[in-house]
């Protein structure tokens, strides 16, 4: 319950920040890629003010013995640089230049209430879950 | 044509790391978007309350600065509906693959110097960035 709590607060503060930042806002995210054109730097402040304050913040936190409200820090255990996972980051980036939304973008633009945010967000879901499915079955073949 | 606006950008960067470090404060989870709903794409993970707490407030804030702040939130999206859902497909199976996105990559994975989130990061920005020019420069739009 306290561990639903506490995310459901970095939820509202996470969605403030994306709105803010301009990061729900397609067009200006695909005018930071567009650099010999109508090109917007705002995003390398936000990816700037994001990773100064996680990078300081992680710091300290990472430091303790355990988290608040559980028993360890749930941290990445893969090392390797391997084909998923530059494949996989190669082909959200064609996604991302195409709709000018990635995951943390679409989620907040949902309660600003469009349309496109919502397309967007349902096809990303299938496209999870049929990304989960092909896992599956290469994992058992 | 959007402003550049290196404030608001600024301090809605700071907003999404504060987020992420008392994420990891609290719960010990990385704020990635990705890892966080891929847990509610049915079936549900274990843990999915935390998850879907997460993603409630991540709606909430913009709806109530819409809603009851009446604040005038700039949005515009230039791509029509069947390449939005084409977009949709690719991000969710590469963020899928590569196990995040902008959020768990780029910045909580880049924050503890991981070299897989570095290389994600470097990767999607690049691929994103010839996309965004192919697009515009070279097909002259969608």
């Amino acid at each position: 319950m306290k561990q639903t709590v506490a995310a459901l607060i970095c939820g509202l503060i996470f969605g403030a920040g994306i709105v803010l930042s301009g990061m729900a806002n397609p067009a200006k995210v695909l005018n930071f890629f567009d650099i010999f054109g109508t090109w917007d730097p705002s995003l390398a402040c936000v990816m700037g003010g994001a990773l100064v304050v996680t990078a300081l913040g992680y710091r300290f936190v990472l430091r303790q013995p355990a988290p608040m409200l559980d028993a360890r820090f749930h941290l990445p255990t893969k090392r390797k640089l391997d084909v998923p996972l530059l494949g996989g980051a190669a082909l959200f980036g064609v996604g991302w230049g195409i709709a000018g939304f990635c995951p943390g973008g679409s989620i907040p633009a949902l309660g600003l209430g469009k349309l496109d945010a919502l397309i967007f967000v349902v096809a990303m879901v299938i496209g999870i879950a049929l990304a989960r499915l092909f896992s599956q079955i290469s994992a058992r073949a | 044509m959007t402003e550049f606006t290196p404030w608001s950008a600024l301090a809605g960067g700071a907003l999404i790391g504060l987020a992420a470090v008392l994420l990891m404060a609290f719960n010990g989870r990385i704020a990635g978007m990705t890892g966080i709903l891929t847990g509610l794409v049915p079936p549900l993970a274990r843990d999915w309350r935390w998850r879907a707490a997460f993603i409630a407030g991540a709606i909430v804030t913009p709806a109530l600065l819409v809603g009851v702040g009446g604040l005038d939130i700039p949005f515009e999206s230039p791509t029509p509906s069947r390449w939005l859902v084409l977009g949709g497909l690719l991000v969710g199976m590469g963020v899928y693959f590569s196990s995040g996105c902008t959020s768990g990559h780029g910045v909580c994975g880049m924050a503890r110097l991981s070299p897989r989130s570095i290389a994600a990061t470097l990767t999607f920005m690049a691929t994103t960035a010839i996309t965004v020019f192919i697009i515009r420069h070279v097909l002259g739009g969608l």
